[in-house]
């Protein structure tokens, strides 16, 4: 599933940088103190390059960046691909 | 009087956030270093910061990267700089380094060009010495993060004219910078207190009174500051604050001033704080 794949990919690469590892999908990294919002920046530029997306800038918007089932509803979006594969909240 | 055109030498983490809030407040920017790989890398930054400027909505400037970094030339060529109205120095706190480009900048650029130097410790009146331009030269000493900050301290050499206090005022105000205006002297004010803070800090972790988290802590939940001694630190980065101590005991004595043994172990492991990735805390 392809946002299970990037899910994936997302949580590997926070995980390198966050202590508490074992966060809910729909966490919200920043206001839950997980990430630093100085850190936003970091995860455009991994999105950017592992998923080969440009981030313009009315993309860069925190919302879309907030948590893990936030940037994977942002990568398919800008991948052209459909939101239906799930029915959680795509915040 | 049209300072518009202003020079920044230094592209370092304080030099490229001084270029970023120019170019962001519509300066046209000459930004000098020593090589191509220093100046790429603070463009990279400043683009980096922009859009993270743009994703928090932290303030009303120019947030389009491509727009900011229009207004900004970057250049390893000094004569660049005969054009500028204005220099805002950021090279490392060294004095030879000082003596170097202001010597260099002097015979350079335009007769009405003020010198800011945003040095952390060294005197200005030292500084304004090294040119035939003292009533030119004045002191900025600009914080960290540069475009987030709202207040500058402005250092007032013996020599500095009224005249170069009002340009540099009102090219602050176009930064949308308050400023503290001080009298010269080694560390001005901020410094002076705070390098001894951030000293003493090092030295209590040393000596396992506490840890990191506690001394900052302490700091912020006990006095109300924003950030501890030692997060700031790393902000500002170990390195300059060892630079910054070591020109602070050419002025005021070892006894006071004399770095703590820790610092120059971090410092010399490579834990410099944010920039390298750790410091007091990782990153």
């Amino acid at each position: 599933m392809a946002r299970n794949e990037a899910k994936k990919r997302i949580r590997s690469f926070l995980s390198k940088y966050l202590r508490d590892k074992d966060f809910e999908d729909d966490r919200d990294l920043f206001s839950s103190g997980l990430l630093n919002s100085l850190f936003a920046m970091e995860l455009v530029l991994f999105v950017e390059e592992d998923f080969g997306i440009v981030v313009e800038n009315e993309d860069l918007d925190l919302t879309n960046f907030c948590s893990l089932d936030a940037i994977s509803c942002f990568i398919e979006r800008k991948k052209g691909e459909p939101s239906i594969v799930e029915t959680k909240d795509d915040a | 009087m049209n300072t518009e055109i202003v020079g920044v030498i230094g592209a370092g983490v304080i030099g490229g956030g001084v270029a970023q809030n120019l170019a962001q407040t519509g300066h046209q920017v000459v930004v000098v270093d020593l090589t191509e790989e220093i100046l790429r890398c603070a463009e990279t930054k400043i683009r980096h910061n922009v859009r993270l400027q743009r994703m928090l909505k932290k303030h009303e400037e120019e947030m389009d990267a491509d727009a900011v970094l229009g207004r900004i030339r970057f250049t390893t060529e000094y004569a660049l700089l005969r054009e500028v109205d204005f220099v805002i120095e950021n090279v490392v706190e060294k004095w030879e380094v000082k003596e170097q480009v202001y010597t260099r900048i002097d015979s350079l650029c335009p007769r009405d060009c003020v010198f800011a130097s945003n040095t952390s410790a060294i005197s200005i009146t030292r500084i304004a010495s090294l040119t035939n331009r003292a009533p030119q030269v004045i002191g900025i000493h600009f914080m960290n993060p540069v475009p987030l900050k709202n207040t500058a301290e402005v250092i007032r050499g013996q020599h500095t004219s009224l005249e170069t206090i009002e340009r540099t005022r009102a090219l602050l105000e176009r930064m949308k910078k308050k400023v503290i205006l001080v009298n010269d002297s080694p560390g001005f004010v901020s410094n002076r207190v705070l390098m001894l803070t951030i000293n003493e800090a090092i030295l209590v972790v040393q000596d396992k009174v506490a840890g990191a988290e506690d001394v900052d802590l302490l700091f912020k939940s006990c006095f109300g500051h924003a950030m501890g001694p030692l997060e700031t630190a790393d902000l500002i980065g170990l390195d300059t604050i060892l630079l910054t101590l070591e020109a602070l005991c050419e002025s005021w004595g070892e006894e006071k001033f004399g770095p703590a043994p820790l610092l120059r172990e971090m410092v010399a492991a490579g834990l410099l704080g944010q920039k390298s990735g750790e410091g007091f805390y990782p990153y």
